[in-house]
């Protein structure tokens, strides 16, 4: 993140200098700051209203109803998770979470469930194959509703906010369905190689 | 086919509205209650962006302002073309694994420039609402447990990031500009 940072401001500095726009920086300080704020402050009112609503959901046990849909899958996709371990549970939580989007509520979720799977860990340092799969799941995060896009669209005055669901939806389906077969291709991969490197 | 998508996108949010609605009441939630509790976060969540924004808009504006950007996207240009991919996404699918935060910094910039109704500014959208910043989750899931070697799931999660990439490139392209 340094990096990024360091490298987006000094290239910038040295093209505008090379190219004699150097006032451009002192431009581009001012409304980058400016833009930071006024994004920010715009963002309020759809996140205030979102997290009303996500809360409402969280209270009425969406994510223990959809749960029921979920376990199948999870039982497919952790093998190597006994089905009575605590770590099913939490598991089938974070998934359920995700899939409604609640953000906030599905973390700490993730978390415990990483916990609960770090006790099935033999080597605490070394990621087992079921926290490598709860990780895709995780980065490619089935989202429903991108509450903070549809805030930020409806700042630049864009004609249907929201127009873009259906097309994230379609999106982060498709990275979903990649992650867990990527997760499964590797996972055979990296387990053949280590049964080679035990028998030589 | 773009009419049913906007239909259809126009519907799932007052629809999903309802039936929180709807289940909050049937399963006895005080909803306004649980709703008021909610909102009060809506402020800091988006309070707390501002210093990732300014520090992130400042680097990008910068960045973009003095002509950099053009020079990358330039040089790069050719080959982004070959592959029928809009070269000024490009940044965005770069930084978009690394820092939640940059990429918003980035989509706003986009917004700006092309408005958020362009075949950009659409694919943009769905790039950042379609996956979770790969390098955060990984860090917070792994570093909460004290992992250390986190084996192929590094590349997993950049390879799925890759592929959200490539799909909301075309499936905004298909559902709006096709």
């Amino acid at each position: 993140m340094n990096w990024i940072w360091f490298i987006l401001f000094i290239s910038g500095v040295v093209v505008a200098a090379v190219t004699g726009r150097i006032e451009a920086v002192t431009q581009g300080v001012l409304d980058g700051a400016k833009d930071g704020v006024v994004v920010s402050f715009g963002l309020i009112s759809i996140m205030t209203f979102w997290l009303g609503m996500m809360k409402i959901a969280e209270d009425a046990g969406l994510v223990r109803a959809l749960a029921r849909f979920v376990r199948p899958l999870a039982h497919w996709l952790y093998p190597s998770v006994p089905i009575e371990h605590e770590a099913m549970g939490s598991l089938i939580a974070n998934m359920s979470a995700n899939i409604l989007g609640l953000g906030n509520a599905a973390t700490p979720l993730g978390l415990k469930a990483m916990r609960d799977l770090q006790t099935l860990n033999a080597d605490r340092t070394h990621a087992s194959d079921a926290m490598c799969t709860l990780l895709a799941m995780n980065t490619a995060s089935l989202t429903v509703i991108p509450a903070t896009i549809i805030g930020l669209r409806m700042q630049y005055h864009a004609k249907a906010p929201a127009d873009i669901v259906v097309s994230s939806i379609a999106a982060t389906f498709i990275a979903t369905l990649a992650a867990v077969i990527l997760d499964r291709f590797f996972r055979r991969r990296d387990n053949k190689n280590h049964m080679s490197a035990y028998k030589s | 086919m773009m009419d049913i998508v906007n239909t259809v996108s126009n519907w799932v949010l007052p629809l999903t509205l309802a039936a929180i609605l709807v289940m909050g009441v049937t399963r006895k939630v005080p909803i306004y209650e649980s709703f008021i509790s909610g909102a009060k976060d809506g402020f800091s969540t988006s309070i707390s962006l501002i210093p990732q924004l300014v520090a992130m808009l400042v680097a990008v504006t910068v960045f973009r302002s003095s002509g950099a950007l053009n020079l990358l996207i330039g040089v790069l240009r050719p080959l982004l073309l070959h592959l029928h991919f809009a070269p000024e996404l490009l940044p965005l699918a770069l930084l978009r694994p690394i820092s939640g935060s940059g990429s918003l910094a980035l989509v706003t910039d986009l917004f700006k420039q092309f408005g958020p109704d362009s075949f950009i500014g659409r694919a943009a959208s769905v790039m950042q609402g379609s996956t979770d910043t790969t390098l955060y989750v990984l860090t917070v899931y792994f570093g909460s447990v004290g992992i250390k070697q986190a084996r192929y799931a590094v590349k997993v999660g950049l390879l799925s990031d890759l592929v959200s990439v490539i799909a909301s490139v075309v499936v905004v392209h298909w559902l709006f500009h096709g």
